[in-house]
């Protein structure tokens, strides 16, 4: 799939220039199209760069994706090593040729076979070629190397008449065509073929930079049409040529709301307890053994338990080590792998330059489509560039993905130095998720301290937790702010000890007062008991006494009434009598 | 000079131009000179046969193939000079 760039709108305009697409990756979009159709390109380099591919793709796939069938003249190879060759793309060249898509002319010219003498002309070369068109029809014409007549001939005076004839026949009969040539010295190409071919002049370059080789590709001249100038990278390999242009830097991604899980409950805890934003990219940087590696495992795993696409670059060990290592923490990666939700791709980043790193990363993004990518860690990509270089291949791709809408997450190792502060800081300002995960040092042991340093858009957490690796995976654990500071590690856990040890003693001291107080509780009311007995025999005998007075009154009034009576001798009933004697007291 | 040896040679050419009729008269004369009888000629006119072109890998015109006695030799050019075609043809050592 190609990559839109904003030149690409353009050409969306009518274009004045009738042109021809080629199917090579990438090349379509810097060309805005194609080649020019019905005209001669010249497309030359140095011996190795890719001119034979460049134009037999650019006839292979004529025929097979776009029905236009091809002539390839090979003044080099021959019909079978063509084959051969064209077979490591997937294509079947001979089928194709036996379906008359294709014509393979070998024109081959040794020069010891051959005398000259007197006048002659490329007649014979002309009725081939015309009659191999013809025989298919063709569309699209190779010339790969004509510069071998030069090498075969030696009357130049005629070749170059010929060859400017040859040219001109070629734009008469309406076929787009392409002549590869060889670089020269100061000139583009050795037998300065530009001056017959000056519609559209590519130049392929294999350069090589800190003993890393690069091909790249630019469009030198592109008459009547727009195209890219830049020098673009590209890649062979069992697809053919890919172009990326990698030059495309615009602000205006689509966002997304949606949040990724960052594999860590307590990170996203962090994070308003949600993780990242989908599409955001998200740099965990740290020093040696932080555990960079196992956050961006978890990740990884978060992502593919999600039935999502996860595709992890590594840059520092290979994929079954990562596996076998992350079986340690209880991720199991294989599983994933197995299902096709993870792929890995581990590279050593001196195998390619930094620019063909961006390629592939980008061709096994566009090739697997994944949701979330990791690259572990980017730091490494300094040793075959420089740290701009780094810098600008991180923009490239960060805006690449989130175009994309791919959560990314790039692991980078900050040691203590400037260089790799100021990479921090360099690609700080790109990222929107930057988690910084710091040593601490404390009675003689060496913890973890993580942070969310920034997170655009989202009210993440301040706090410094201790990332603690166990082989349940990761987490975070609130640090204690001792009076003696930050406490992690072993000096948080005999903190902790300590807490509980205190918390029992409390608990028993507790329970001992408890007691107490029951206790006491039960003293008092034995005594209370005791005096209640106490006052109650008391008030029993106050009590006694007030009724033996009472009797004793009585006892006495009824004597003295009893005297009464006797002394009156009154004959009455005892009890009016003594009513009458109440009565008359009252 | 070879005894009872055939020479079995073939012009190309496209078409009735100067350069071919040029071509194919002086082949005839050096045929007559050195090979008189031991000679067979072939012309083959390109612009009715173009599919022959590519098995004796001709890309010039007007090119002389000698295919008999092998090995193949090709001369292209008009043949104006007597001497290289001599030499091309394996007919006489150069003196």
């Amino acid at each position: 799939m190609p990559i839109k760039t904003t030149d690409r709108k353009r050409s969306e305009k009518p274009a004045s220039l009738p042109k021809k697409l080629t199917g090579i990756t990438g090349f379509d979009d810097i060309s805005l199209g194609g080649l020019p159709a019905g005209r001669p390109t010249l497309v030359c380099g140095d011996a190795g760069c890719g001119k034979t591919l460049f134009s037999i793709e650019f006839i292979v796939r004529g025929a097979a994706q776009f029905n236009e069938p091809g002539v390839f003249v090979a003044f080099e190879e021959k019909s079978d090593e063509l084959a051969a060759n064209v077979a490591s793309l997937g294509f079947d060249l001979k089928d194709l040729v036996r379906k008359k898509k294709i014509r393979v002319d070998y024109v081959h010219i040794e020069r010891s076979e051959i005398e000259e003498t007197g006048d002659y002309d490329l007649d014979g070369l002309f009725i081939r070629l015309e009659h191999a068109i013809n025989s298919i029809g063709a569309k699209r014409v190779v010339l790969d190397t004509i510069e071998s007549l030069f090498a075969g001939l030696r009357n130049e005076t005629i070749l170059r008449a010929e060859l400017r004839r040859l040219f001109q026949w070629l734009k008469d009969k309406g076929v787009t065509a392409v002549i590869t040539a060889e670089k020269g010295n100061g000139a583009l190409t050795r037998q300065g073929m530009e001056e017959y071919v000056s519609d559209c002049v590519i130049i392929l370059d294999h350069r090589i930079t800190n003993q890393v080789s690069t091909r790249r590709i630019r469009i030198v001249k592109y008459r009547g049409s727009l195209h890219g100038t830049n020098e673009y990278p590209f890649l062979i390999d069992e697809d053919g040529i890919s172009i990326l242009p990698v030059t495309s830097l615009k602000l205006e991604a689509k966002v997304s709301s949606e949040r990724v899980s960052s594999g860590i409950p307590t990170l996203d805890a962090m994070l308003e307890g949600k993780g990242f934003y989908k599409g955001s990219s998200v740099l965990v940087s740290g020093t040696a053994g932080t555990g960079k590696t196992s956050m961006s495992a978890s990740f990884a795993d978060a992502t593919c338990k999600k039935n999502k696409r996860c595709l992890f670059f590594a840059f520092e060990e290979s994929p079954q080590q990562i596996m076998r290592n992350m079986h340690s923490i209880g991720i199991d990666l294989d599983n994933h792998v197995k299902k096709g939700l993870l792929r890995f791709y581990a590279s050593r980043p001196t195998l390619y330059g930094l620019e063909m790193h961006l390629v592939f990363i980008y061709k096994m993004i566009h090739e697997f489509k994944p949701d979330a990518v990791v690259l572990d860690p980017i730091t490494n990509l300094i040793t075959v560039g420089s740290l701009s270089e780094v810098k600008s291949i991180l923009i490239r791709l960060i805006d690449f993905l989130q175009g994309l809408r791919i959560t990314v997450m790039f692991t980078a190792l900050g040691l203590n130095t400037i260089t790799s502060d100021s990479t921090d800081e360099t690609v700080s300002s790109l990222v929107d998720n930057w988690i910084l995960i710091r040593d601490i040092e404390q009675n003689g042991e060496r913890n973890k301290g993580l942070y969310v340093m920034k997170s655009r858009g989202i009210k993440h957490s301040t706090q410094v937790r201790e990332l603690i690796i166990s082989k349940n995976g990761l987490h975070l654990e609130n640090v204690y702010l001792g009076p003696e500071g930050i406490l992690t590690g072993s000096a948080r856990e005999s903190h902790m000890l300590q807490k509980e040890t205190e918390a029992v003693l409390i608990n028993h001291a507790q329970a001992r007062k408890n007691k107490q107080i029951t206790r006491k509780e039960r003293d008092l009311e034995a005594r209370i008991s005791l005096l209640r007995a106490e006052f109650e025999s008391v008030r029993e005998d106050l009590n006694n006494a007030d009724v033996e007075e009472k009797l004793k009154k009585q006892v006495e009034k009824e004597n003295l009434d009893k005297m009464g009576r006797m002394r009156n001798s009154y004959q009455q009933s005892p009890k009016s009598t003594r009513g009458k004697i109440n009565n008359n007291q009252g | 000079m070879k005894k009872e040896q055939l020479w079995e040679l073939r012009l190309y050419v496209a078409g009735q131009t100067p350069k071919s009729t040029t071509a194919l008269n002086n082949l005839k004369k050096y045929c007559e000179k050195y090979l008189k009888g031991q000679y067979q000629i072939e012309v083959v006119d390109l612009l009715v046969t173009p599919q022959l072109a590519e098995g004796d890998q001709i890309f010039a015109i007007p090119t002389l193939v000698r295919k008999v006695p092998e090995p193949i030799r090709k001369i292209i050019g008009d043949l104006s000079n007597e001497e290289k075609v001599l030499v091309g043809l394996n007919i006489v050592p150069l003196k």
